[in-house]
């Protein structure tokens, strides 16, 4: 089981490094706009991915990890617009102080558990907007305005376009990053992360740092949400607080329950599944108004809601996990 | 002074707004240990129902009281339909289900209503209410309306039978079961009065913030705020803790402003209200859950 997953998994990385070079043969298939696309969702995965190792594979909630996304994509704006730092450097910079932030935030979380964590971070999400606009940070963080950046540019003269190597780059670092979270949940550490998740006190009393191990967990799954928050930086050349509302942790949330709720590929579904609702929101619009005759503007948003609802009463283990299962039935009734 | 008393008046003005929202989330907490995140939206929604029947020819409070009255529909409905059936499930379900409920009524009042600020008239005489110089007719206003709904509720809760058989079933559900009471139509009750709170809160407040989809998120992390400084678990403390928040809301704005004009150096004002509110609810959360009024739950291992 474990090797022919292992060899999907190669496959798939595989292809995803090769197609994009064929972008000169077929140019309609694989366009600029598409490859951006492709990066959102990478980054997407990446953000879910570090919400799914604190609540998937932890137990600790947060409704709050726009927050963390805020802060490594501040870090990575104020370090290439202040200092000059080359966008690449900025990510280990951002996945840092990320960390720090979020071991920090563990702290008090420790304190708190189910509803009441959820609640912290949920007032965590609401006030980032007004943190970042804060009037000491103006002269870093350009307030209101927000920071204009330049995008990566080509490196070694290589004949990739910005989009093209823009994915590359991102793709890199996803896959640096789900290895390192792989072999880290496969490791000690991370069983004793779902040992505390499973029960609380069987671990606690085995020997296991519960403290250590919750805080250190949340520094870690920040810094994958601000790594995430640090590549958006980079590709969309923009940061600015509005962007960092409620709504952001909310897809997160989406990503991570759509794709499955403590799921490594799940947290890849759960990104691209967002991104692809978010781009076709317009069309979703279209379609209802002119083809449904309803005269609403139908919203991401609704569709987000719906279906958060829905697949918390049809399938608990997120899409992933669903199909998953479906599969496996459908394989032993053969 | 003057400025200082015109503080404190609009501090409790606030607070009378966040009383109401916090208390709705008691009301659901109480019962059900749920902690309501759509909240906000709800009365968000409920508030423009009032706008839209107000457009249709309504007055303000005709308006108001069909826009209530619909509202505690609509809590009852939610909770028969989506979360009644949610009964045992983990704490994420529920938390993602009131996600999802906040997202929908969020982006469906933008659908409806487009996310186009409006204005919302206010149903209190310029001329001959408030005090001069102290409190505007629509804060003054706006206290009297919330004290009149919780002396109500407090009537209800205290002297009718279904106040008590819902106070029962909250407090014990097993043996209100036991005795009679219908406990899973008094948690469906709750939710609805919950909602019409909310409603109230909604239609009060949005002469002062405007009418717009997102109007409710600041006020429902204060109401947040509130009801953990009074004590999530303890109706009364949650209104005392609205007051208390809604006062420290604007004396800490005061306070930032009385600061920068002495020293010239800006610490805090209206810009990090919410901040504040951040702080205050992680500062109870860590260093006394159980709030000023509220009960320290031991839980047994």
């Amino acid at each position: 089981m474990a090797s022919t997953s292992k060899k999907w998994v190669l496959g798939i990385v595989v292809l995803a490094f090769v197609v994009p070079l064929l972008k000169p043969i077929f140019p309609d298939a694989i366009s600029d706009y598409r490859l951006f696309l492709v990066s959102t969702m990478i980054i997407a995965s990446i953000a879910v991915l570090g919400l799914n190792l604190l609540t998937g594979f932890n137990g600790q909630f947060s409704l709050g990890h726009g927050a963390f996304y805020a802060v490594g994509a501040y870090t990575a704006a104020v370090l290439m617009d202040q200092l000059s730092v080359p966008y690449w450097a900025t990510i280990p910079a951002a996945a840092i102080v990320c960390f720090i932030v979020g071991y920090l935030f563990g702290l008090p979380a420790l304190k708190l558990e189910g509803h009441y964590l959820a609640l912290a971070t949920f007032a965590l999400a609401l006030a980032v907007p007004q943190i970042l606009k804060y009037k000491w940070l103006e002269g870093l963080t350009g307030g209101v305005q927000g920071i204009v950046l330049n995008k990566p540019e080509v490196p070694f003269g290589l004949p990739l376009s910005e989009d093209q190597w823009l994915y590359y780059f991102c793709l890199v670092v996803m896959v640096i990053l789900f290895w390192a979270a792989a072999n880290m949940l496969n490791s000690r550490s991370g069983r004793a992360m779902m040992a505390i998740r499973d029960q609380y006190m069987a671990a606690d009393t085995m020997g296991i740092d519960t403290a250590l191990y919750k805080t250190v967990t949340f520094g870690i799954s920040a810094a994958y949400t601000g790594i995430a928050g640090a590549l958006s930086a980079s590709a969309i050349a923009f940061v600015a607080p509005d962007s960092f509302n409620i709504f952001l942790s909310i897809k997160f949330l989406i990503g991570l329950v759509v794709g499955g709720i403590g799921s490594l590929t799940g947290s890849v579904i759960g990104g691209i599944f967002y991104v692809l609702v978010d781009n076709s929101a317009q069309a979703l619009s279209q379609f209802v108004k002119n083809d449904l005759g309803l005269p609403f503007d139908l919203s991401a948003y609704t569709v987000f809601g719906v279906l958060l609802i829905a697949i918390i009463y049809l399938m608990p283990m997120g899409i992933a996990g669903g199909l998953f299962m479906a599969w496996r039935k459908i394989r032993g009734a053969r | 002074m003057e400025q200082f008393l015109q503080q404190i008046a609009s501090g409790l003005a606030n607070g009378a707004i966040y009383a109401c929202v916090a208390l709705a989330l008691v009301m659901i907490y109480v019962s059900t240990d749920h902690i309501n995140f759509a909240q906000g939206e709800m009365a968000m929604f409920s508030t423009y129902l009032s706008w839209q029947l107000m457009t249709w020819g309504l007055s303000f409070w005709a308006a108001f009281i069909v826009a209530v009255a619909l509202s505690f529909v609509m809590g009852v409905v939610i909770e028969r339909l989506i979360l009644r059936p949610l009964h045992n499930a983990p704490v994420l379900s529920i938390i993602v289900v009131f996600i999802g409920l906040l997202a929908i009524f969020n982006s469906v009042a933008g659908a409806i209503w487009s996310y186009l600020i409006k204005e919302f008239p206010s149903p209190f005489p310029k001329s001959s209410f408030g005090i001069a110089g102290v409190i505007g007719p629509h804060q003054l206003g706006v206290v009297v309306v919330t004290l009149v709904v919780l002396g109500l509720l407090f009537v209800f809760f205290r002297y009718t039978p279904l106040g008590l058989a819902m106070r029962a079933a909250a407090q014990n559900p097993q043996m209100a079961r036991l005795v009679g009471v219908r406990v899973d139509w008094m948690l469906a009750l709750g939710w609805g009065l919950a909602s019409s709170i909310g409603a109230v809160a909604g239609i009060m407040v949005a002469h002062i913030v405007y009418l717009d989809p997102n109007m409710m998120a600041g006020i429902l992390l204060y109401a947040f705020a509130s009801a953990l400084v009074g004590g999530i678990s303890n109706p009364a403390g949650a209104v005392a803790g609205g007051f208390i928040v809604g006062v420290l809301e604007n004396m800490v704005a005061y306070a930032g402003n009385q600061i920068e004009k002495a020293t010239g150096i800006y610490i805090i004002g209206n810009g990090e209200k919410l901040t504040v509110a951040l702080i205050i609810v992680i500062f109870v959360l860590t260093v006394k859950p159980a709030g000023l009024f509220g009960r320290v739950v031991v839980k047994r291992v």
